[in-house]
């Protein structure tokens, strides 16, 4: 175990970062969390959804605390193979078609293949060019011919970006998975900053599946724990110079604290008063209506669940080159374990609307 | 491999010392002479062993494609132009360096984007470089306005026997000449590395006002635009098909008798070889055919997609059989009879 | 190759040309009823108008889903000169009717067509509505009423190779599954769900899974075709039973779409995959329920899905039972 939050949180991001999860498709990622959760003493599961539990018991065990982040990325998946064994694909996910031209992928047939995507036609920059390229004239190219691509890879196969992360100036680390891998590194830090720390309740993180397609593994993970209290952890939006407008959160400016309709008001109050009271900085980001994050539906689970949202500021979601700030991570985790760690022994009070 | 060694060099037009001082290092023990002229360009010598043996010049280009770093903005963004004929739409969510910093090209996220921005293509003006700076001042110690941003791409095999890389137009045409250096034919040889080819044929404008071959060369990489079925009239030259002679392009017409002799000299020695079908975009050749009284010119190329991207791929068969026809042409003794017309 | 006869086409007829718009599907639970009532004593309905019929057995407890309902439109207002005004039910959209014939329940049938703009400069366009050849408000009022529906007319016909009718979305589901009943002897422990409502945001399949809990979930269903002239490569009609990996609603395990296929694979069953981003269906709501249930989809492909003239194979349909009819004897764990 890394005493060091810091230098966990960047080791997780780095160790998963690069890997295929793909939604549906995460179980390639059980591995690493097995290793990053086993050597913080959690106790360990897994459900047939694929969501993936790490526990710790609490020292009296009353209640128990749900932690979400995703483990899904969004990815591609094979449609057809063409007569001249170019690949045609569709998204899982929210997948802009732009910033797919040129880039690289590893289509995971019955071997893992590297490709490239090219363009259909593959064009001379042309200056009357009007639209940007749909992602139905997008095709891969993996370097075979025909008949030899026909006993790689099938339709259905799926497909992921190839990117490594890699650091920017200011500990900032950009890459792809971010979202929510680094939500996942929130869940790593927390453990270990509560290891340190008393808390009474028992903890069960959930590094959930198939969030980028409709909050799925939340869904039916939420169903079979029936937490006394949920937070979920994900990314939002980092304002950027394009998006000055539409978006206020900050990168590097601490953990986002959602409030709203989606949020049980007495967890958004005890997170930003575990938040001042500790140090850690943090920004409001006040949410009218549903969130978007597995936050929805744990919220509606059974009876309905005291639900509370942290969510970890990034630059360019859902592109390659996702950025964010390792400070604002690691703040998270021990936001999340300041959170815990105060929760009082009957929480009836606390959560009573 | 050379190849490899050369396209992880980056020099964008002119940027180009570094690619010019791997070439020369490499070089230097198996030619005569060298020089450097004052734009850049690199030009070494094989004398002939007779001076009745023609002298040949092999032309390729050194420089690549890339970003130009125009402003700094106030939050420490940095804003480019393209160096070279770069498509916009292939920039979106990829890594750059400048220098050692690490950047990324980003764009709005998707759940931003109104239903229409979706479809816009993003242009050079929509794009910057995010190399985490906070502030202007941050960003301008590490960057400053004019330096150049490179690709970040790894040189891989793909497939069977397809290479991907950055730069590979035109440092397979370096290669590909530096390859031929090592061995000695019935001419002299006069090998010319360019400078700023992608941004107009300028080293090869200046080459062509000192250098003064029987018959030349230019080694090239070509887009290849063979992916889509039904369009085989448009795919210009196919991989794996050998390499691609020039008929025309937008700069030179070259001579049809060069051009049969080329191809009787891969038929006879069973290499496959392809015209080029598209005539748009232009190279060396333009200028070197040009000067002095006229240099009787061929254009040999391998075929290349994704060119100008980060992620081109050639075939490594294509290259071979383009090593092995250049090392015929240099043997045959057409070259002689060829200097006298028209 | 397994005899081709093995399926009464005649009762997918009568299936297909049932009337039956989403939250009007009794017609249809009821020829289904009739239809396997001598083969099972265990038939139920709900609230919604699901229909369950369960085939005890000892093994795992199996679901079967496929909907009873089809598209259609509801008629919202009747006009003075007695057109009708309605609404879509479910993905149809008003303009791909136009001139186009619709039925109500009691067989009236009426023809869509589109208001004329002979005032408005501005070329908007007109509302679209159903002339069922009347006089007068009050007339009309006395054949359709206001909230009532009405489905769209296609007749069935059966070629050599395929079948051509309107509704083979899904009632080419709900014919696999009656004739499972019918032929089908296993070990396992089966319910068979007719779902209601399936069009309009698989409604049904969202209350029938209460109480069952299911060890494993099949879908039947219909999914796109992808061969119009120029689309090469892709699901289309006679390449056998599509095995869904995705749709809008679902992402199948990967252990249960190769359980499936390595399945059709040893019995020479010909398979293809489904992968839709656009439509959903049952699956959705089904392998989401309580802790999640293992779900996995057969469809079938169909031309033009959502008119009135829904084409389908043969060769896919059989495949398409003959590959159920192996999973419900093929043991199963690990899923």
């Amino acid at each position: 175990m890394l005493e060091n939050s810091y230098d966990l949180a960047k080791e997780v991001i780095f160790t998963l970062s690069g890997k295929a999860g793909v939604t549906g498709y995460e179980h390639r990622l059980y591995p690493s969390l097995e290793e990053i959760f086993g050597s913080l003493d959690c106790h360990l599961d897994r459900d047939f959804m694929g969501n993936f539990y790490a526990g710790k018991k609490g020292d009296d065990g009353k209640l128990s605390v749900m932690l979400a982040a995703h483990m899904d990325e969004i990815g591609l998946m094979i449609t057809h193979i063409d007569n001249r064994g170019f690949i045609h694909f569709t998204a899982v996910g929210g997948i802009d078609g732009r910033t797919l031209l040129c880039q690289e992928v590893i289509v995971h047939g019955k071997q893992e293949v590297k490709g490239i995507i090219s363009s259909v036609p593959s064009k001379v920059q042309s200056n009357n060019a009007k639209n940007a390229i749909d992602i139905s004239k997008l095709v891969i190219d993996i370097g075979y011919p025909k008949d030899i691509v026909l006993s790689l890879v099938k339709p259905g196969d799926i497909i992921s970006i190839k990117r490594t992360p890699f650091m920017l100036l200011n500990e900032k680390i950009a890459g792809k998975a971010l979202d929510d891998r680094a939500g996942i590194a929130v869940l790593a830090v927390c453990f270990n900053e509560l290891s340190k720390l008393n808390h009474r309740h028992n903890v069960l993180a959930v590094a959930t599946v198939q969030e980028e397609v409709g909050l799925r593994g939340a869904t039916t993970s939420s169903n079979r724990l029936q937490p006394d209290l949920a937070v979920a952890i994900d990314v939002t939006h980092a304002q950027t110079l394009d998006t000055k407008s539409q978006v206020s959160i900050q990168l590097g400016k601490g953990p986002a604290i959602t409030v709203g309709p989606n949020i049980h008001p007495k967890i958004f109050t005890e997170l930003t008063g575990c938040a001042r009271e500790s140090r850690i900085p943090y920004q409001v980001q006040a949410v009218a209506g549903e969130t978007g994050t597995d936050a929805r539906v744990i919220q509606l689970s059974g009876q309905g669940i005291p639900t509370g949202l942290i969510s970890i500021p990034l630059r360019y979601m859902h592109t390659s080159v996702e950025t964010a700030s390792l400070g604002d991570i690691v703040d998270s985790g021990k936001l999340l374990a300041c959170f815990i760690a105060g929760l009082p022994e009957d929480a009836e009070d606390l959560l009573c609307c | 491999m050379l190849l490899k060694e050369l396209c992880q060099i980056n020099g964008v037009s002119g940027n180009e010392k570094r690619v010019r001082d791997f070439i020369l290092e490499r070089i230097q023990d198996k030619v005569d002479s060298w020089q450097m002229d004052k734009i850049g360009n690199l030009v070494v010598k094989k004398k002939p062993s007779s001076s009745d043996q023609p002298i040949v010049l092999l032309c390729a280009h050194m420089d690549e494609v890339g970003l130009f770093i125009t402003e700094i903005t106030a939050d420490g963004y940095l804003k480019f132009q393209p160096v070279g004929g770069i498509d916009p739409q292939i920039l979106v969510s990829k890594p750059v360096s400048i220098g050692s910093i690490q950047g990324v090209i980003g764009t709005k996220a998707i759940h931003l984007q109104r239903k229409e921005e979706r479809k816009q293509i993003l242009n050079f003006e929509e794009l910057y470089i995010d190399i985490g700076a906070n502030t202007k001042e941050e960003a301008e110690k590490e960057v400053k306005i004019g330096d150049y941003a490179f690709f970040n791409s790894h040189f891989e095999i793909i497939g069977q026997d397809y290479l991907k890389a950055k730069a590979l137009d035109d440092r397979i045409g370096c290669a590909l000449i530096m390859e031929i250096l090592d061995s000695s034919f019935a001419c002299g040889i006069i090998a010319a590395f360019t400078v700023q080819e992608e941004i107009g044929l300028r080293g090869s404008k200046v080459i062509s006002n000192y250098v003064q071959p029987d018959f030349a060369i230019i080694v090239e990489a070509t887009r290849a635009a063979d992916i889509e079925e039904e369009n085989e009239e448009a795919w210009s030259v196919e991989l794996s098909k050998g390499p691609a002679c020039s008929l025309m392009d937008s700069a030179t017409i070259y001579q049809s008798r060069l051009i049969q002799k080329v191809s009787n000299i891969a038929r006879n020695h069973h290499i496959p070889l392809q015209f080029r079908k598209s005539t748009a975009a232009a190279n060396d050749a333009g200028n070197i055919h040009k000067g002095g009284t006229g240099v009787p010119t061929i254009t040999l190329s391998v075929p290349c997609r994704n060119i100008h991207s980060m992620s081109s791929v050639i075939c490594k068969t294509d290259y071979e059989y383009c090593l092995s026809l250049l090392r015929l042409i240099l043997q045959g003794g057409f070259i002689n009879a060829e200097s006298e017309y028209p | 190759m397994p005899n081709r006869n093995i399926l009464d086409y005649h009762v997918l007829k009568l299936l297909a040309q049932t009337y039956g718009p989403s939250g009007n599907e009794r017609q249809v639970a009821e020829f289904i009823s009739q239809q396997v009532g001598s083969y099972v004593q265990d038939i139920r309905s709900d609230a919604l108008g699901n229909l369950l019929i369960r085939k005890p057995g000892t093994g795992k407890k199996i679901l079967i889903a496929c909907h009873m309902d089809e598209i259609g439109v509801i008629i919202t207002s009747i006009g003075e000169e007695g057109y009708l005004y309605f609404a879509p039910v479910g993905g149809v959209k008003s303009s791909d009717l136009l001139a186009k014939r619709v039925q109500f329940q009691n067989k009236r049938i009426g023809v869509v067509s589109q208001e004329k703009n002979t005032v408005d400069e501005e070329k908007t366009s007109g509302k679209y509505f159903i002339d069922i050849g009347v006089n007068s408000q009050e007339e009309a009022g006395k054949i359709v009423r206001e909230g009532d529906m009405a489905v769209l007319v296609g007749d069935y016909q059966e070629t050599a190779d395929h079948i051509l009718s309107k509704a083979l979305d899904d009632r080419i589901g709900c014919f696999i599954a009656v004739e499972m009943i019918k032929q089908l002897h296993s070990e396992q422990d089966l319910y068979f769900a007719f779902t209601a409502q399936e069009e309009v945001g698989s409604r049904g399949a969202k209350t029938i899974v209460h109480g069952i809990e299911p060890d494993l979930a099949l879908i039947l269903d219909t999914t796109l075709s992808f061969d119009s002239p120029k689309e090469k490569n892709r699901t289309s009609l006679n390449r056998g039973a599509a095995i869904k990996v995705m749709d809008r609603t679902i992402v199948v395990s990967p252990r249960i779409k190769n359980w499936m296929a390595d399945a059709a694979s040893q019995n020479d069953i010909s398979f293809q995959w489904e992968i839709i981003t656009t439509g959903g269906t049952d699956s959705g709501p089904i392998h989401l329920t309580g802790r999640g249930i293992p779900t996995g989809g057969i469809a079938i492909p169909v031309r033009y899905l959502h008119t009135g003239n829904e084409i389908a194979a043969k060769h896919d349909i059989l495949s398409a039972f003959l590959l159920l009819a192996v999973l419900l004897n093929q043991p199963f764990t690990n899923l």
